[in-house]
Formats: structure tokens, sequence, C-alpha cells
């Protein structure tokens, strides 16, 4: 039977092998879509026809992943020659040394391209890669509802028509900029520190407050609200980016505008740079890459990828030709992109978002500005921290040989004390049941495991690993940043977690078992129906569901908050409350998770003898005593597996909380496990940190799977 | 015991059960309808109400998905579809083979090092993914299977079997021992007796974690779209995950590649169901 198994493994299709050897082949990695994807195409399969000697393969990888892989890819020369990427992470990834500098060809110098564009590129004094594409916000109007932009801020405000007359996410920072730039904040002051307590960015923060607080735009926005309240006709002006034209419905007549004037200055949203970046390790020739460049990022596939794929193209002499001038959308998107202010590439960025968009929530709740971002600054200086300093390695591989020693003693001593060389020979058959799965396990689990949790060790920065022992952990537990009652220390995330983890697992077993109760037994009618019907929450991929369970919580729109006014309860908002909050998180967890423990369950009670129940009933047993004294005993093996491993997938379900609550408010709903994931991928990749995070989590279920162990034989 | 049974297989002596049931329901599938409805609807205009039903239905987030060509040409829809039915359908076998093995071993037999090896299991699902990640790409690609469906099939497979194990022991617990003590005396092997009679009986439990090992694979996208080298062999959650973009998602094509997605496993559990409900009592068998 294994031999069938391992045997159909083995013929299983393998992907087809990478000729790594012909320099005329170029591999380049995107995540373009639609559109986009197809100018893209267009211009490499005219490549690959017009030269027999370049071949180039594309290959589209999700948004989500595209960083991940080039990080595992590119060190072990699995990575691309070229790819497409925005700008943001050019530091990191020149200093963590996934980049070689790309050579412009002679054909496009990079005094060819818009100034703007390839300062963004640089990092350390070096250009890095070829622009491609910019993007940022402008402003959409409907040209339904009103004749014409205002030319300054102040009378959008007072346009009258539609419910709201501006919306936009108000509440991420990626849009706030706008008006942080407007009051001439910046993130990064001249000597390249961080600096977000700025007078701009106080009384940037302080006009949004006033503006939600007025209702003169939704505070709860989010990006599908914005575009089905501009669809709908509610909101005249919509603030957004040029990924949202493909999501205006086409009965919508509407321009795009450059974001009007502030009393205090133009309001300047992010620049963004999508840019060709050499991979380092690459192993196209030269000649190869140049003619990809020139055909991507020349004159005609700049103008091809504006025209098709709806691109604000950076080189010049495609810029100013009348396809683009001529064409009012992206004519206001080039204006506009003179106006913008580059996302810094700085890694130190990567640590700004988080805090600034809590702060950014805060005064949406109506919290004082300065205070805010106050905090918030605080917040980048602990993420941005030094490293702790490096060990000296000796005194721990000393500590370590000991206890191998004295444990290697201890073993033998124990091995012969209970005799366990004829024990196991005499449980051989035992282990050849067992050798098929501890093999898989061992490789592909613990193997990993062992390499990762070495990790902790080390302090991550710039692409090299500095052994600090056990300093990584010492920072964790003394949490002295926070004090043990801030939201964002250790502690209390702890206790969250465990409040989190009892409430879904309740929730999941008593509705699990109350539901296949009433389905099992064979008289029911219908029961067929329910069960299929009733596992569909556990089929459909949570990303999605876990949206709509946010949109459902939504203040204003949300159907919660229809549901409870039939019964005349006042709106919730949801999220600005942590109880709220965490009981939104929970709903939408319990929702997803019951029809697991339900299928569970039903395999489990058909463990029980029918006959068992009848013979209570006829001593007789009501309904509750025979649950209580028959089928939960003897539910209990089949079940308790289930419940055990259930608690431990909750602690580690960090997805549920990022897309519903996003750890609002102030972070105080978010759980251990998404702390690992930050310092892992925003937050400069501090991967000896995440790691040591990640350690501590399994330390804790670990002792709580002993605790559990200890339970069972105790009731047993 | 007739008497009781009149009553209870009456729609009316059951009413109170449906409506539990129908309660239940409602609130399970309204989100999912919104779903539908933003499949439905073309592009990302769904419009914002209480009403989860859509006001114009149309295709095209569909065919947009389904209708997938690469630069050959080539309709990507049907090679993810193949990949992630061979993936997933491989992972269910391999997952229920190793732990079925294992859990009868767990149940059945005593040996040094059987309380380790249980709280080993229970330990590798405690392994948050962030440290787990680059070690695994560096061993897929040390031993070739970066870029292979086989190397897809013993993550997922090594993914599952430790629920699959536990809940495959705790079943396998409560299947009387006085039957297999009967084989035996009867001269029948141990491998005999797991084959014929101990795994036969397990049919609910074994229907429990062959859906569970299969939606482990059929949902599964980071570790794909990090190790697989061509477009041609994605799995479908890959490709549903490209619609999420840096700064917007297209929601209607998600949705409609969503639904596509959970009809399989919809149709998978229509037809174990039936396995589930029938264990011991329907094999005839009596403690």
């Amino acid at each position: 039977m294994f031999l069938l198994v391992l045997a159909s493994l083995l013929l299983l299709p393998a992907g087809s092998a990478i000729a790594q050897d012909d320099p005329g082949r170029v591999l380049l990695w995107h995540a373009y879509r639609g559109e986009e994807r197809a100018a893209l195409e267009s211009i490499v399969r005219s490549l690959n026809e017009s030269r027999s000697d370049v071949r180039v393969d594309l290959l589209a990888v999700p948004n989500e992943a595209f960083r991940q892989r080039l990080t595992a890819a590119i060190p072990r020369g699995n990575g691309p020659d070229l790819f497409i990427a925005a700008h943001e992470a050019v530091g990191e990834w020149s200093t963590n040394g996934l980049l070689d500098p790309l050579s412009f060809p002679a054909s496009l110098p990079p005094d060819a391209f818009i100034p703007s564009t390839t300062d963004a590129l640089r990092f350390d004094g070096q250009l890095w890669a070829m622009p491609l594409a910019f993007k940022s916000l402008a402003l959409y109007w409907n040209k339904g509802l009103v004749d014409a932009v205002p030319g300054d801020f102040e009378s959008l405000l007072a346009t009258e028509a539609g419910d709201f007359p501006l919306v936009y996410e108000v509440g991420n920072f990626y849009h706030h900029a706008a008006f942080f730039h407007a009051f001439g904040a910046r993130i990064f002051d001249a000597d390249g520190n961080v600096d977000v307590e700025s007078p701009g960015a106080i009384a940037s923060m302080q006009l949004v407050g006033r503006l939600a607080a007025t209702e003169a735009i939704p505070p709860e926005a989010d990006g599908a609200l914005v575009s089905n309240l501009f669809n709908a006709g509610k909101a005249p002006f919509v603030i957004n980016g040029p990924w949202f034209l493909g999501e205006i419905r086409d009965d919508v007549d509407f321009g795009v505008a450059p974001l009007p004037r502030l009393k205090e200055g133009a309001l300047q949203p992010f620049l963004t740079v999508e840019a060709l970046y050499l991979a380092k390790h690459h192993t196209a020739s030269d000649a190869a890459i140049d003619a990809v460049v020139e055909a991507i990022g020349g004159r005609e596939g700049s103008l091809l990828r504006a025209q098709r794929g709806r691109q604000c193209v950076p080189l010049q002499s495609a810029a100013s030709d009348p396809i683009i001038t001529n064409d009012p959308v992206l004519a206001a998107f080039v204006a506009q992109g003179a106006q913008a202010v580059a996302t810094p590439s700085r890694p130190e960025m990567g640590a700004v978002w988080e805090p600034m968009n809590r702060a950014l929530r805060r005064v949406l709740r109506g919290a004082a500005p300065g205070p805010s971002v106050a905090e918030a600054q605080q917040e980048i200086g602990f993420y941005l921290r030094p490293p702790p300093e490096e060990a000296n390695p000796t005194p721990y591989l000393v500590l370590v040989g000991l206890l191998l020693l004295v444990g290697g003693a201890w073993a033998v001593r124990r091995a012969k004390a209970i005799a366990l060389v004829p024990r196991v020979r005499s449980a051989l058959p035992a282990y050849a049941y067992l050798a098929p799965a501890a093999l898989g396990m061992t490789a592909v689990v613990f193997i990993p495991f062992l390499a990762g949790a070495a990790v902790s060790l080390f302090a991550h920065s710039g692409g090299e690993f500095t052994f600090v022992g056990l300093r990584n952990f010492a920072r964790i537990l003394s949490s002295q940043e926070y004090g043990v009652t801030h939201p964002l220390s250790f502690w209390f995330t702890l206790v969250v977690t465990v409040a989190w983890t009892v409430a879904n697992v309740f929730m999941h077993v008593s509705i699990g078992l109350g539901l296949a109760l009433l389905l099992r037994d064979p008289w029911m009618k219908l029961k067929g129906v329910y069960r299929v019907l009733l596992i569909v929450p556990w089929a459909v991929p949570n990303y999605i569901t876990a949206l709509i369970w946010k949109g459902m919580f939504n203040r204003q729109f949300g159907a919660v908050n229809a549901f409870l006014d039939l019964f005349g309860v006042e709106p919730v908002s949801w999220f600005s409350n942590f109880f709220t909050s965490f009981a939104a998180n929970v709903a939408t967890n319990t929702w997803l998770g019951f029809p697991f423990m339900m299928v569970v369950t039903l395999g489990a009670l058909q463990a029980i003898p029918r006959d068992l129940l009848e013979a209570a009933e006829v001593d007789g047993a009501n309904a509750w005593q025979r649950f209580r004294h028959v089928t939960l005993p003897l539910l209990k093996p089949a079940l308790l597996p289930a419940v055990i491993l259930g608690a431990v997938w909750t602690f580690n379900m960090f997805n549920i909380i990022y897309l519903v609550s996003a750890g609002e408010p102030d972070g105080s709903t978010e759980i251990l496990i998404s702390e690992a994931y930050k310092w892992a991928f925003t937050r400069q990749a501090q991967y000896g940190y995440a790691s040591a995070y990640a350690l501590m989590i399994f330390g804790i279920l670990w002792m709580w799977g002993r605790l559990t162990a200890r339970m069972s034989e105790a009731s047993a | 015991m007739s008497r009781h049974v009149d009553r209870r297989t009456t729609w009316v002596g059951q009413w109170w059960r449906h409506a539990i049931l129908i309660v239940v329901t409602m609130m399970a599938l309204y989100p999912v309808l919104w779903v539908v409805k933003m499949a439905l609807t073309p592009g990302d205009s769904f419009d914002l109400s209480a009403n989860p039903f859509p006001s114009q239905v149309s295709f095209s987030n569909f065919e947009d998905l389904v209708g997938s060509t690469d630069m050959q040409g080539r309709k990507l829809f049907w090679y993810w579809v193949r990949n992630s039915v061979i993936v997933s359908l491989a992972t269910t076998v391999v997952g229920i083979a190793l732990s079925c093995s294992a859990a009868y071993a767990f149940s059945r037999f005593t040996f040094p090092g059987k309380d380790a090896g249980m709280g080993a299991l229970l330990v590798t699902q405690m392994f948050p993914g962030v440290v787990m990640a680059i070690p695994l790409y560096i061993l897929m690609d040390a031993t070739g299977l970066l870029n292979s469906l086989t190397g897809l099939v013993l993550c997922y497979a090594t993914t599952a079997i430790p629920f699959c194990i536990w809940m495959l022991k705790g079943y396998f617990d409560t299947i009387p021992k006085e039957l297999e003590e009967a084989a035996i005396m009867d001269g029948a092997s141990r491998w005999t007796i797991f084959i014929k009679i101990v795994l036969p009986l397990s049919r609910p439990a074994i229907a429990v974690t062959a859906l569970f090992s299969f939606m482990t694979a059929w949902n599964e996208f980071i570790l794909a779209a990090t190790f697989m080298a061509d477009e041609t062999s994605y799995t479908l959650p890959v490709a549903l995950q490209r619609y999420v973009g840096d700064y917007s998602t297209q929601w209607g094509a998600f949705a409609a590649g969503a639904i596509l997605v959970s009809i399989p496993v919809m149709a998978l559990f229509f037809a174990l169901q039936k396995n589930l409900v029938e264990g011991l009592t329907a094999g005839g068998v009596k403690g």
C-alpha cells in the first residue's frame, strides 16, 4: 500500500525544469493583472518574435507572495533576471543584497525620465532600477452630480450634491499623506530621522478629525465603501488612485482631476514608482537584458503601456506624446504626479505605517491630534531601536555542550533503568506502522522548525545576522517599552490572545455540538440538506467572507446595525471600542469555524452505540441526563483531539483579526502571532526578533499542551 | 420504543428542530449570498444595502478567471483545476494512509516514546508559520522538490497529518478491542485486522480526516505561489490571490473564483456525508 502511495507521488507531473544555461533567456517576474498584464505580454510577445537570440518568460506572482518569494529565491539562485515592483522597497532590497544596479542602455539614459521618478529609485547614491510607471491618488468626480471641479478644498467641501461631499479611505495613512504634505510635514527630517510630530503633521490630523466629526466624510470608509458610494451617486468627489478606474460602473460619467488646493498648500499625495529591477545572481546575458529593458522601458513600449495598460509612463519623450496629453484621465494623473511626494524608500519607512494609521484612527475617534502623533513617534522609535548588542557565543556553546553531555549520560542511564533496548525491540511492529508518518514529519516539519528556531538567537539587519544569544527573548519578556497594561505590550496581547482562544473554542464546540445533535438522528427530515448548507462557511475561502463580515459591522452601512435598528438599538461603532471590536472578531471566526466542529462531532457521535442511548431512555433518563451521562463521556475521546487542536489553531489564527478589526482600536485586539508576523515582514525584517516571538508563542502553547495532557490523564 | 418514534419522525414532532436549523442556516448563508451577489454583479460595482440579492446578473467575473490565458494562449484555468485536483487528492490519499497506520500504532501498541510521539504531533501544530517558510523553501530547493507538485503534496500532507492522527487515534480508541481479540484467536494477523476490521469500522473518522486533508491542500496558496516556477503549475487559490492587489482588490472576480473553488468542496462533502453518519452502528457490530 505504501509503495503504491510512493509510486503515485513520483508519477506526479513535475514542473518544467528551468534552462538556466541559455544566456538569451530572460525570466521576468511581475504582479500585474488585467490590462496592465495584457500590455506587458504584448510587448514581450513582439520582442520574442523579432529577436531570435532573446526569449523572455513572464511569471505573474501574487502580490502577497511576491516579497517572500524574492527573499527566498534570489539568494539561492532561483530568482528571476528582472522583476517589476514598486520603488518603496529599493532601500530594503539593496541593503539585503537582492539587487544588482540596472545599467541603463545608451538609448535610454537616466535623464530621459522625469527626474522625480529616477530620484525615487536612488538609494545610497546609486540608481538601482529603471522607472516604468508612476501612480498616485487624484480626484475623481461624478459629472452627473457636479458640473466642475472646484479650485480649492473649502468649496469642494461646500458641495451640496450626494450624501457626503468627499469620500476617501480616511483612516489609511497612505491616503492621509496628501494632507500631511500639504501642511508642510515630511516623514523624514533633513538628517534622515523619522519626525511625525511636526506642527504640520498635527494640523493635518486636526483637519481630518474635524471633517469626520462634522460628517463631511464617512469616518469608516474602506476601499469597497468608497467605490460603492461613488457608483451609487452618493458621493460627488472621491480621492483614489488609477486602480479605481476598473471599479467604476460603466454608466457613471466621471472625470479625473488633480487634487484641489488647501489654504495652507497643495494636496500632495504619495507617489509610487513602478520600476524594472535587475536581480542579483541573474543568469541572462547583458545583451539580452538590454533588449528587454529597451522594449519595455523605451518609447514604443511606454506608449503601448500607456494606451493599453492605462499607465502613466515617466519616459519624457512618451509623456509628451499626444496619446497621453490628449487623454484627460492620463493627463490628470500626470499632472498630479508632478505634485506628489515619492514614498520614502528608506527601510525605516516600514515601521511608520502602522503607528501612523493608529494615530489617524485615534484622531478620527475624537482624540487630540498632538498626543496621538507623539505616541506614534514613540512607537516608531521603539520599532526602529537598534538591535541587541552582539553576544559572545562561547558561553552558549559551552552550556549547550554541557547540557548535551549531562543529558546524554542521563538518557543512557535512564534507558538502562527501564530496559529500553528490549522494549524497543519488542515494539518494532509499532514503529513499522509509524515510520512513514514519522519520516515525513521529521523532514518537512521538525528540521525546518529547528532551523527557524535557531534564528531567534540572532539579530537580522541589512542582510546580516549577528549572534545575540537570548537578548531577543529578554527584550520581549521585560516589555520595557510599554507598561504591562498598554495595549501593545507582550503581556496585554497575551491576555487578549487567551481570551480570543477561549471564546472561539467555546463558541465552536457548543454550536458545532448542538447542530450535530440536531442532525444525527436518522429520522430527522431534510438532515442531508441542512448538513450541506451548514458547511458552506467552511467551504468558501475565508479571505472574502471575512471581508464581508467586516462590511457587515460598518457603523453607517453594515447589515448588523441595520438589523439592530429594527429593535430600536442605536448604531454601534463596532471597531472603536475594545469589547465590541473583539466581539466582531469572535463572531466572524465563530461563523467560519463552527462547520468544522459540527462535522467532527457528527463523525464522533457515531462512536456511540445507539442501543446504549435507547437503554438509558428505557431506564427513564431524560434528554439532558442522557446527554450528560451517556453521550458526553463517550464523545470525549473522539472530540477531545479536535478541541485541543482547535485551541492551538485559534491561538495562531491571525488573518481573521487582520481582515476584520485590524487590531482596532489602538492595536488592542491584536493577538501574539500578528506581532511575530509584523516584526518579520514590516518593521525592517527583524527576523531574529520575530523568531523569538514565535518561539515564545510556541512555549506558551507547549505548556498549555502539557496542562491538557495532565487534565485528560486525570479524568481518564 | 415504537411509540416515541412515531411522534419524533413527523414534521410536527420535530418543528422546533427545524425552527432552530432554519435560523442557523440563514445566518450561515447570509454572508455567502453576498459572495454570490458580488460574483454576479459585473465589475466591482455591487450596491450597498442589507439586500443580499443581485440587482443585475452577469457572468463576466466568472469569464475573467475561466478565460485566463498565458502568452502562449494556453487556457490556464484548466491547468489550475488539474493541479489543484491532483495535489488535493494526492494529499488526501497520502495523509490518510500515513495517519491511519500511525494512529493504529498509537491506539493499539504500547512502545517507548508513545506519549512523546503524540506530544510531538501536537507540538507541530504550534509552530507559527513565520518561522517555517524560508527553511522549508531551502529544504525543497535542496531536495529538488521545488517547482514540483510532489513537493507541495509532501508539505500539505505533513501539515494535515497531526490532526488526522489525533482524530483517528481518538476514534480507534472507541472501537472495542474484543473484536480484534476474537480475530486473533481465529488466526488473523495484525495487518489483516487493521485493514479488514478497524478501517471499515472507522469510516466516520476517515471521512472527517479526508475532508480535512483535502481542504488543507485545496485552499493553500502561499507555499504554492512561492514554490512553483510556471503559471501552468499554479493551483486555483494562487490564481485567485492574484486579484488581491497592493492598493485594491478585484472583489467581483475574487468572489466568482471563491464560488468556483467552494463547489468541489461541497461536492466532496456531499459524497462523504453518508460515511460520516454510518459508523459502528451501521457496521452491524454490537459491542
